[in-house]
Order: C-alpha cells, then structure tokens, then sequence
C-alpha cells in the first residue's frame, strides 16, 4: 500500500457517484424505492396511516440499534447479542412496576434503565477486565437473561401497560405524530450532536480505528467501552418499555427478535462490524428500511415459507450495497 | 504488565502441555462435571446413562465440529442451526415419500449431505467470494434457508420411518449404534486434521493477508471451510433425526448459538487461527453436562435454565482465559 499504488489504483470519483455510494442516500433511495413498490403490490401501502405504523415499529427498531451503533463503532468486533434478552426483561419489569397505573411510568423507566445498565455494565467488563470477545461474552449473557425471563415469568404475573405509555407509543401527540417518533428524532439527534461534536463521540471513533494509539492518546479504553455497554443496555432497555406500550402487555421473548435485526439495522446504515467509522443516521434509515421490507412481505399474499425465502435472499442483495470487505491483493 | 518484567522462565511442562492440546482445559472441566453427575445422580454416569448423553448430544458435537472449521479461517456461520432444521426435514420428507425403506434412508441421506454441503457452498460464495460480513449474510441466508425448509414441511411432526430412528437408537453386537458413529467420527476427524484444508484454514484465520500473499487461493479454502460445515450440519441433522424421530422445520434454530459456545468452550479462538475440533466436541458434551447435573442436582424447574445460563457463562469465561493463557 505505498502512495504511487494507491494514486494509480483509484482515480478519482465523480462528486455524483461518490455522493450516491453514500450509504445514507443509498438507504433513503432504496426506501423510497420500497415505498413505491409497496403502493404497487398493494394500493395504500403507502398511505399516511400506514407510514405511520411503520414509523412506529421502525422507531422501537431504530433505539435498540442506537445501543447497537455504538457498540459496534467502539471496535474491537463490538457486538451485543443481549439486547434481545434485556428488551425482554425490560417489558416485564415495566409491565410489573407500573401494573396499568400512569402514576407508576416514571419509576417503571428508572427501574428498567438501571436493569439495562446494569446488564451493559457486566458485559463491559467482561469484554474489558477479562477480554473476553463481545460475541462470546454477550452470548453467554443472552443465555442468562432467557434462564431469568423464565424464572420471572414463573414468579410474577406479566403485567401490563399503563394507558399514559400506550397513548405514548400509539396516539398522536404533536404535529399528528406519536410521542415514540419524537423521542426516537430527539435520540437521533442527541447520537449525531454526541458522535461529531462531542470529545465523547470523538474517542468512540478514536478507539474503534485504532485503540492502541488512543490509549497512548490518553484516553480510558476500558471505562469508555463499558460505557458503551451500558448504553446498548439502557437503549435496549427503552425499545422494551415502548414495545410494552405497543403491544399493551409483556409476552415471552418480546426482544428475540430485535438481536440480529438491530446488527442489520446498523450494517444497513453504513457502519461495518469492524468499527471505528459510520454513524447513527444511517442506521436510523437501515432501521426504516428493514421494517419497510418486513411490512411489505407481510401485505404480499404468500405463504409464510416464501416470505422467509424472499426476506432472506433480498437482505442479502441489500448487502450488496454496502461495505463489501476489500479484495485480497498481493 | 507485572509478568513482563519478571525474568521469563523455562515454561512449565503442564502450560507447554495445554499448548499442544488447547483442549485439555476443557476436558478437565467435561471429566468434574461428569464426577459430579455421578455424584448427584450414579445412574447417570452408567453405561445406559452414557449412552442416552451421547444420543442426544451428538448432534450438538457434530453441528459444534462443523461450526470449528469456519472459526478456524475466522469466519462464523450462524446458519449452521438452519441448515440442519432443512437437511431434518428434507430427509423426513423423502424417506416418508419412498416408503420407508432401507434403500429410501440411503437415498435420502445422500440428499440430506449434498443439501448439506450446497448449503455451504452458498453461504462460502456469499461470505468468501461476495464478502460480505460473515455475521449478518449467515444470518440472512439462515432466513432464506429456513424458508425452504418450510417450504418443504410447513408444519413440524411427520415421522421418520423406523427403520431409521430405530438403527440410531438399536444395537449391533450388544454394542449401542451410536458408539459406532462415534468411532466413525473419530476417525473421520483424525484423517480430515491431517488433509491439507485443515492447516490452509487455520493459515487463513491466523493472516488472511499472508495466507494470500504466500499464494495460497483464500476465497477457494474459506468456500471449502463452509462447504465442510455445511456437510457436518447435515451430519448433526441425521442425529437429531434419528433422536426426535420426526421433522420439524425449526428444529436446529436453537442450536447455532450453542454451536458457538461449544465452539469457545473447546478453547478455539473465534478470531480464527487457533483451535481444535476435538476441543469443540468437548465443548459441546460440557453443554450437555451442565444441563443434565442441573436436573440431577435438583434445581426447581423454573431456574434450570437460569443456572444453565450461568454455567454455560462462567465456563465460556474460563475457556477464553485459559485458552489465551496458553498462547500467550
């Protein structure tokens, strides 16, 4: 890799074409794209109605994958598999604490976010004081959380939502929009003030291009990545109280799902599992993405094992889009 | 950095031991929990005991074995669980079409192989030659394949023909059926470490960069790697078709993840590299162990899975210290 190979190996993009290969315009051009095709297959798909309930699910998606994003940027293969198991436990706490009455929302919040920390606080420093690999170490904590869920479900009833929280997920609540949409606008925000304005965002990116020369930089590692744990944890941990509004009551293994879609989500929005470059708004597109792909296939009319068949070979050519790994060269 | 500036003895024979065999660590672990099931429950380490063990976990070692040879080149296949679910349902579907006969098991488990290792093929494309991120493209085609196998039987509970489950779980000589695909096993392992594909994996995951540039074809070897998983996978269906005996089109779903563990476990390195297949088959029977000593300790029904957890947890923590211990 000297400077002459690399001058003759690229010649210079246009500004059209570089701006294309975005991977944020490349989401928002194939949602686009989606939203026509949906209006297509099956009038009214696009109808305002319908983009807002796909809002709603994208943004319950989309604040899972925040926790997601930044584990992921931090590097070091950066990866939480928990988060489905804490989405879980996070609706049944809140479902318990709150038990129907609104006057119980604020401390239900609290207890599920110290949960989410907590659980992102073991796993930081599993990964950081005995490196163990974040696949490894939030793997063998998604088996904890699922061996808990099953005690807790055993032990208590599942709860259920106080009516505050479901208006919140479900009703409009300013400009004709739910409160969730707000909130998932306001922590889009937030991630994208944090990630390029702040000396915080800055070491994340820091440590996940190069954590040897940030460290002698003099920043802390080791406490920066627990507290990207304990964020993916809190983060996950709000997806769950909101889907407990959405659904109304806690059922089991609410969050499964949300474990590989919010690494797709992440991957969809331009930041590569290997860290240390990307950002949040991209992944907030590869979030509206996946969930208008998912809504398609279920308005299309086919069997259940087509569906799947379709899902999985159209996220793969949506791969294609996106950071392919570079070609071995000699 | 305390042990950097202490004067670098001779290493000792045991860590130059767990060097040679990065498994060792694991199996001392696998021999305390099988004295321990002993200890809670006699029955359980008797011969009947054993052998019901190994019926129902050799699936997880064999889908354990397949999931080390694409660790080794530092790749990961979370569609190993997937593939078995449609080789299981593939094989049912066609023994029960055939009637059930000898000849119908023996058609259907050459089927069962070459879906196995297609399978593999398409996730090596899609990783090694496509490259995409190994993590979400398996996981998109373990969607695509659990798909198919829907496609295949819709809904779980079609029998297998007796014929197959009862040879599984029968005797020959006196001797249980499943200690034969054991030996088989065995020494299938033993030829596949000597080939040359198993060091070009572990060449590829140690430094894909020097693997390329000593000349060795690393999209061809990480393509093989998968094509080998997925032959194991369909090995591990054959198993838990045999122990189930009937299809089910989810049944593997489960199993990717604990593929993986066992995997860890075995003391691999999930980077790649590093590892060996005998440890993840260990992994996998400390898999089983934890489960069963959690029964047989008595632990209530609702926290099993809780303590499972645990387990499974502090082991995987140990596997990984251990195992860098020995390397570094």
């Amino acid at each position: 890799m000297t400077a002459t190979t690399q001058a003759v190996a690229a010649p210079a993009p246009s500004p059209v074409l570089a701006f294309l290969k975005r991977p944020l315009v490349v989401a928002l051009i194939l949602i686009a794209a989606l939203l026509v095709l949906g209006e297509i297959l099956s009038p009214g798909f696009a109808s305002a109605q319908q983009i807002l309930r796909l809002l709603i699910v994208a943004a319950l998606l989309g604040i899972v994958a925040a926790g997601q994003n930044l584990v992921i940027l931090g590097g070091r293969e950066g990866i939480d598999l928990s988060v489905g198991g804490v989405i879980s436990l996070s609706a049944i706490i809140a479902g318990n604490v709150m038990n129907g009455a609104d006057s119980a929302i604020l401390p239900a919040v609290l207890a599920c976010m110290a949960a989410g920390a907590f659980i992102g606080l073991i796993n930081g420093m599993g990964v950081t004081l005995l490196r163990i690999p974040p696949l490894v170490m939030t793997l063998g904590m998604l088996g904890v959380l699922q061996g808990l869920l099953v005690v807790v479900r055993n032990g208590i009833p599942s709860g259920f939502a106080a009516p505050g929280l479901s208006r919140f997920v479900t009703q409009p609540f300013l400009l004709g929009l739910p409160g969730i949409i707000w909130l998932w606008v306001a922590i889009g925000l937030l991630m994208a003030f944090m990630l390029t304005r702040t000396v915080y965002g800055h070491r994340i990116y820091a440590i996940g291009s190069n954590e040897q020369a940030a460290y002698m930089a003099g920043v802390p590692v080791k406490a920066m990545r627990i507290s990207l744990f304990m964020l993916s944890g809190v983060f996950a941990a709000i997806t769950g109280i909101c889907l407990l509004g959405y659904s109304g009551s806690s059922f089991a293994n609410v969050g499964e799902q949300y474990m590989l879609a919010s690494i797709i989500a992440v991957v969809f929005g331009g930041t590569p599992l290997s860290g240390g470059k990307g950002g949040y708004t991209g992944t907030m597109a590869g979030a509206l993405l996946l969930v208008i792909l998912q809504g398609i296939l279920t308005t299309v009319h086919i069997d259940e094992s087509g569906r799947q068949m379709v899902f999985g070979a159209t996220l793969l050519l949506l791969m294609l889009f996106y950071g392919r790994g570079r070609a071995m060269r000699g | 950095m305390s042990t950097a500036t202490l004067p670098s003895p001779r290493p000792g024979t045991l860590k130059r031991f767990v060097e040679r065999y990065p498994f060792l660590p694991a199996l001392v672990i696998a021999f305390v929990l099988l004295a321990l099931n002993g200890l809670y429950q006699p029955r359980s380490i008797s011969f009947t005991g054993i052998t019901g063990l190994t019926k129902t976990y050799l699936a997880l070692m064999m889908l354990a074995i397949a999931q080390t040879y694409v660790v080794y080149a530092g790749d990961i296949d979370l569609s190993a669980g997937a593939i078995v679910s449609l080789v299981n349902v593939v094989i049912v579907v066609m023994m029960e079409k055939m009637g059930g006969t000898g000849f119908s098991v023996i058609a259907a488990l050459v089927v069962g192989l070459l879906t196995g290792l297609a399978c593999g093929i398409v996730n090596g494309v899609v990783v090694a030659a496509l490259r995409l991120q190994a993590i979400v493209a398996t996981f998109a085609t373990s969607i695509f394949f659990t798909g198919l196998a829907l496609y295949v039987m819709p809904v779980a509970g079609t029998p297998a023909p007796a014929t197959f489950w009862r040879t599984y779980g029968g005797r020959f000589f006196e001797i249980p059926f499943v200690y034969f695909a054991v030996v088989l096993l065995a020494v299938v392992l033993y030829v596949l470490a000597r080939t040359r594909l198993a060091t070009q994996l572990l060449a590829v995951g140690d430094d894909a960069q020097a693997a390329f540039q000593s000349g060795l074809p690393v999209t061809r070897i990480r393509i093989q790697g998968y094509a080998l998983c997925g032959l194991f996978a369909a090995l591990a269906a054959f198993c838990i078709t045999g122990d189930t005996a009937s299809g089910d089109p989810l049944v593997g779903g489960k199993m990717t993840l604990f593929s993986v563990a066992a995997v860890v476990l075995g003391g691999s390195a999930l980077s790649g590299g590093f590892g060996t297949v005998v440890g993840s088959v260990i992994g996998a029977l400390i898999i089983g162990l934890i489960n069963s000593l959690v029964f047989f300790v008595g632990t209530p029904s609702e926290w099993q899975n809780l303590v499972q957890g645990l387990a499974i947890l502090v082991a995987l923590m140990a596997g990984v210290l251990v195992g860098r211990r020995a390397r570094a």
